[in-house]
């Protein structure tokens, strides 16, 4: 055995068929919306693409080129494509659409169980900054997520301008209200309880901070929100996610998605709504996504922007089922009946079949060798028989 | 959707304390639950699965989602840092993080070591202090290492502070205070939320 690096994994040919299967549904799905399909290298300069992306600095990959300039391995597809979409050829078709299936490599720390390379596929939508823009997000993902064979899944909508607003009304500063957001971050509510019961605040500021932690569900959540606002500050977002909840409707997805207003997928990175989405079995998002207007800026265009990603290992893991079928069929011949054996595959590839055309003396086991086929049909010898 | 809910429990030290939370917040446990050596316990009346894990692998099993909630030392986390959900602190089985060593002694200037169970948390705590220190990880027994001369402090977990006393051994400084935390998988805690809303309400009424 040979290993690999931590996180590094083979596809071998049933999960890479089960995974092709899923690529060809999905991206059909993608083009439907009139998405264009583009690729991006895989490495990237570190001060540019690296910089701007969303992922954290210590989960990169990065190498030195010739001239000693700092690379990264794409950690994700939306700096690249901002990168590319930046350039004086794409900006002339806006809004822009854009798709990638790629891969992106994300070094992991500990152990195994998660993959340091993985194939995402998903949509930027760029140029266009209306709700509209970001109802075709959420719901072109649970389209593709359907077509890809998914049932149960559970998409999450949430609107970092909310929790902004309202921190920074209660808390009068930015420095104050990251850190809130922060433990919101992290996931770690006890300590979030703890810090605003610490602050100067009066007895109703601090109930409305701890009720915001409980504002998920369906579309109340969003009536329940603006009742923790004491003045117009906030209102804007929150009308901004009723017109959204509107139009998911509108387009028929609404039994997939939820609110949930405590929900903070990065830092710095998003500036409007954003999503995940969950599938029961699977312990993490198997996809997410959401608003990035200040990124294009980085790559010298001001322009908002949305998307998602979906992970294609992961949403392999939700489907659950390997594709068993092998429809490859297979020859076996001696060499005095090759052209019989090739003229048979020729006559059948034409069909659209696929053929594996193996001469039998270089199979020391022909039970082992045979045994994975749809059908095998053996031309040796002077007789013709076909198991 | 599976509607079992699986809770990963610590074994040992905590188990009591939190099965006697979970009994007195209404919750049917098994009679077989505290002396049981089985490692996963069905509740069918409660659609509950417990599984009884070692203390240190309780986020682990939640953060890969394999359970839905656990109940985890806070020491746990802030050694481990996986991605789940701290959505209670459960006050029990209280206790501290603390450096401890033989009185009067300094850490060496030439090779300062440290001895620790928990690598992550002792090595960001000297860093905060501007120290460098080289970390020993051990596995248990960690009041050994400073009477053995394998480092001259250590980093563990005080309840009484009767362990340190018997071997000799003086605090020098609280790192942080712990308590139990109940903890969830962040795609649990949207899919089964309204389960786990439940138990987490069920859970802070009593506290």
């Amino acid at each position: 055995m040979f290993e690999k690096p931590l996180g590094m994994r083979d596809t071998l040919p049933r999960l890479y068929e089960t995974k092709a299967a899923a690529r060809d549904k999905i991206s059909t799905e993608i083009k439907k919306w009139g998405y264009q399909f583009i690729e991006t290298p895989a490495l990237e300069y570190y001060e540019t693409v690296g910089e701007a992306s969303a992922i954290l600095d210590q989960q990169l990959f990065k190498l030195l080129d010739q001239q000693g300039h700092t690379l990264v391995l794409r950690p994700d597809m939306t700096a690249p494509i901002a990168r590319a979409a930046a350039s004086k050829i794409l900006k002339e078709q806006v809004p822009l659409r854009l798709a990638y299936s790629a891969n992106v490599y994300r070094a992991q720390q500990r152990e195994g169980g998660r993959p340091a390379e993985f194939e995402q596929i998903g949509i930027e939508c760029i140029g266009n900054g209306s709700i509209s823009a970001d109802a075709e997000m959420i719901t072109l993902m649970a389209d593709v997520l359907l077509a890809a064979g998914l049932k149960d899944f559970k998409i999450s909508i949430g609107h970092i301008g909310f929790l902004q607003e309202l921190f920074l009304s209660i808390l009068g500063n930015e420095e104050r209200a990251s850190v809130l957001r922060k433990f919101l971050y992290e996931k770690n509510y006890v300590g979030y309880r703890e810090h605003v019961k610490s602050l100067p605040l009066s007895s109703i500021d601090k109930q409305r901070l701890i009720a915001f932690i409980s504002l998920r569900g369906g579309e109340d959540t969003i009536s329940r929100a603006l009742e923790l606002l004491e003045n117009s500050v906030g209102q804007e977002t929150l009308t901004e996610l009723k017109e959204l909840a509107q139009q998911l409707k509108a387009y028929g997805v609404e039994e997939y998605v939820s609110f949930d207003l405590t929900l903070v997928s990065h830092m710095s990175y998003y500036t409007g709504t954003l999503f995940e989405v969950y599938a029961g079995e699977v312990g993490s998002p198997i996809g997410n996504g959401g608003r990035y207007d200040n990124l294009l800026a980085k790559f010298g265009w001001n322009a908002p922007a949305t998307g998602f990603a979906i992970r294609m290992d992961r949403l392999v893991e939700a489907v659950g089922s390997v594709d068993e079928n092998n429809e490859t069929q297979c020859i076996l011949f001696s060499s005095e009946r090759r052209n019989d054996a090739i003229s048979t595959a020729r006559a059948l590839r034409a069909q659209g079949k696929s053929v594996a055309l193996q001469d039998i003396n270089s199979v020391t086991n022909v039970d082992a060798y045979t045994a994975s086929f749809a059908e095998v049909q053996f031309f040796v010898g002077n007789g013709d028989s076909k198991k | 959707m599976n509607s079992f809910l699986t809770i990963a429990m610590p074994k040992g030290r905590i188990f009591e304390e939190a099965a006697e939370l979970l009994r007195k917040a209404g919750f049917q446990l098994p009679p077989e639950f505290d002396d049981s050596r089985k490692l996963i316990l069905e509740v069918e009346e409660e659609n509950l699965r417990f599984i009884l894990a070692k203390p240190m692998d309780v986020v682990t099993y939640v953060e890969h989602g394999v359970a839905d909630i656990g109940i985890a030392g806070k020491d746990v986390m802030l050694e481990e840092e996986r991605d789940v959900y701290e959505l209670l602190d459960l006050k029990i089985s209280a206790c501290y993080l603390a450096v401890a060593g033989l009185p009067g002694t300094k850490i060496s200037d030439i090779s300062p070591k440290v001895a620790s169970k928990y690598p992550n948390v002792a090595s960001s705590y000297f860093r905060q202090q501007g120290e460098q220190v080289e970390i020993i990880k051990l596995n248990g027994s960690i009041e050994l290492a400073p009477l053995i001369g394998l480092a001259e402090r250590i980093v563990d977990i005080v309840s009484t502070g009767q362990t340190l006393k018997e071997n000799g051994l003086v605090e020098y400084a609280k790192i942080t205070d712990v308590t139990s935390r109940l903890v969830a998988n962040p795609v649990s805690y949207r899919i089964k939320e309204q389960r786990i809303t439940e138990i987490v309400d069920r859970l802070a009424e009593i506290i």
